[in-house]
């Protein structure tokens, strides 16, 4: 009787593991970006390495300094084109291309692999029923060389999603219920495997979300038991059909469960500075708001899209909006359907896939005392820029409309 | 492997944000990153972190997976990092750099700032005072990576050794 996790790691470490050992697994996808992936290779070239396990095995996207503000980003990224040539890496994306997250489950993921990335919302392919872990600069620039690396075996920790979010609620106020109910402590050593009730009550997109947030509950990693969402979703973006997927045996061993009733979710917001410090949006209406940004690996999804330009469509912002589809894809998608169009009409500023201001990296840096509400991930001090500035985490929904109304405020105060 | 010095105590959940701001991650220079550790709470911090172990409540080092947030620490001159529990990249990458990360589950109540402590990684054991607190020992290839000073020296080492 094994979990999943037990699973892709007993065929990844050719071992039969139990929680708590410490494995040698084969990796099936390498990946970074740009910010880390120029550390990757200082550290190739340190180790006096020249070549990587696998060519296919190596993913690489553009998506921290996309297009590059300045001097040193545009070195860096002149580095990794460098690399990526002379490797003749074919999986090379370069500005323009998505998040590497989202490139990485549009194209690449597939259920039951072991996927390590230089970032740490790498945990977001678990959404696709891989198990993935980010990992700093050298243990990747380790696993590019030899398609190796070792683990601990996790603490296996189930979840049930049951029944059916409400209108607008999505898998960021999954993410932050579960944040509320455990706290960011909780996770630690274990990963979490969750069972959908419904498949098609908790799409793809939310599902991507919640494994996104895994990592803000520092679970070793998060994965989605694949079921026919992950099925009609790999058809859908790349027209693959698989006949099985590996599940989790019944009767598999969990430390423990917590079951979730979809629901009775409410439209939550984690307030300044911590992930887990998740109020209802009704509590913080007095919050007055300077800028929303709707966009991110979290939150910058097709259905985060629609459901933006769907509360904002013929109204006005009052705050700065900035929005930002989290791929080249997405954009595209976001556009033929017309929400662009609403969200531009609004008066949102809409550019292409880049984490920009969730890292404050640029476009929408927060100055000191500015107050942002944010379709992303983090709110620590300082994460979006000057530390005098305050982020409030939210889904889409709320994230709108906030936009319209310039506080903190629930879409049926909109609608 | 032995290491003391004095402590330097910090809260839960500090995150790698506040331990190097994103806005310094395009560079490695480990003197660069030290001079920025800790920046958004205390911009002085470098200034007396020298030979200091820093002590910490829960699941230290979460958030991203910068491994400047591991040399940045280092390079300031933090001896160790000791907390009640790590944030999983966190950890690897203290190793993987040659820092020390003791896990604790005491810790944080037991030691206060400016207590002078001594950590033995090898074991797992923290003492303060008369008090000797039970922590994770660093064993196998972890401990063989620390001692040699991180990852990179690690490989190196192991290459000479096949060579001769």
């Amino acid at each position: 009787m094994k979990t999943l996790t037990e699973k892709i790691l007993s065929r990844a470490s050719e071992k039969d593991v139990s929680p708590g050992d410490v494995v040698e697994v084969k990796v099936d996808i390498v990946a970074f970006h740009d910010l880390t992936g120029y550390h990757v290779i200082e550290v190739m070239e340190k180790a006096g390495a020249k070549r990587v396990f696998k060519p296919e095995g190596i993913v690489i996207a553009f998506d921290h300094l996309v297009p590059p503000p300045d001097v040193r980003s545009a070195e860096i990224q002149q580095t990794i084109r460098r690399f990526a040539r002379e490797l003749k890496l074919p999986n090379f994306h370069d500005v323009g291309y998505g998040i590497l997250h989202q490139v990485l489950v549009e194209s690449y993921v597939m259920p039951g692999q072991v996927v390590v990335v230089a970032d740490s919302h790498a945990s977001t392919s678990g959404a696709l029923g891989a198990f993935a872990q980010g990992m700093g600069a050298s243990d990747v620039a380790a696993a590019a060389i030899t398609g190796r690396t070792w683990l601990t075996v996790p603490q296996p920790f189930k979840i049930v999603l049951e029944g059916r979010p409400r209108q607008w609620i999505t898998g960021k106020e999954v993410s932050l219920e579960i944040l509320r109910a455990f706290k960011a402590d909780y996770f630690v050593g274990m990963s979490i495997e969750v069972f959908v009730g419904e498949p098609r009550a908790f799409p793809m997109d939310y599902r991507l979300t919640v494994a996104n947030m895994g990592v803000e509950m520092n679970a070793d990693a998060l994965t989605f038991v694949p079921d026919e969402e992950a099925s009609r979703y790999l058809e859908e973006m790349r027209g693959v059909r698989l006949s099985s997927f590996e599940r989790p045996d019944p009767g598999a061993k969990y430390v423990d469960e917590y079951s979730l009733k979809l629901d009775d979710v409410d439209f939550l917001v984690a307030a300044p500075n911590s992930v887990d410090n998740v109020k209802s949006a009704r509590e913080l209406s007095d919050v007055e708001v300077d800028v929303v940004f709707i966009g991110s690996c979290t939150g910058g999804r097709l259905s985060d899209l629609e459901i933006a330009a769907k509360i904002m469509k013929g109204r006005r912002v009052k705050t700065r909006c900035i929005v930002i589809p989290a791929s080249w894809r997405t954009f595209k998608r976001a556009l033929e359907l017309g929400y662009v169009q609403a969200l531009v009409e609004a008066g949102c500023v809409v550019t292409y896939g880049t984490c920009g201001p969730c890292i404050g990296g640029h476009f929408g840096v927060l100055g000191p005392g500015e107050v942002a509400v944010s379709t992303s991930n983090r709110n620590f001090i300082g994460r979006m820029g000057s530390p005098q500035s305050k982020v409030y985490l939210s889904g889409p929904a709320v994230a709108a409309a906030t936009a319209v109304l310039g506080r903190i405020a629930e879409p049926g105060e909109v609608l | 492997m032995i290491v003391e010095g004095r402590v330097i105590k910090l809260g839960d959940k500090i995150d790698t944000d506040v331990i190097i701001p994103a806005k310094h991650l395009k560079s490695t220079d480990s003197q660069y990153l030290a001079q920025h550790v800790f920046e958004p709470i205390d911009p002085e911090f470098h200034k007396k972190a020298r030979g200091a172990i820093i002590v910490a409540g829960k699941v230290f080092g979460m958030g991203s997976s910068r491994e400047q947030a591991a040399i940045a620490i280092k390079a300031a001159g933090v001896r160790a990092v000791v907390a009640e529990s790590f944030a999983r990249i966190f950890y690897r990458n203290a190793i993987n750099n040659g820092l020390p990360a003791i896990a604790c589950p005491s810790i944080a109540s037991e030691v206060k700032d400016g207590d002078f402590i001594t950590v033995n990684v090898e074991t797992g054991e923290v003492r303060v005072g008369d008090k000797v607190l039970k922590g994770k020992s660093i064993s196998g290839m972890a401990l063989e990576i620390l001692k040699a000073g991180g990852l990179i020296e690690y490989l190196r080492q192991l290459q000479r050794r096949q060579l001769s």
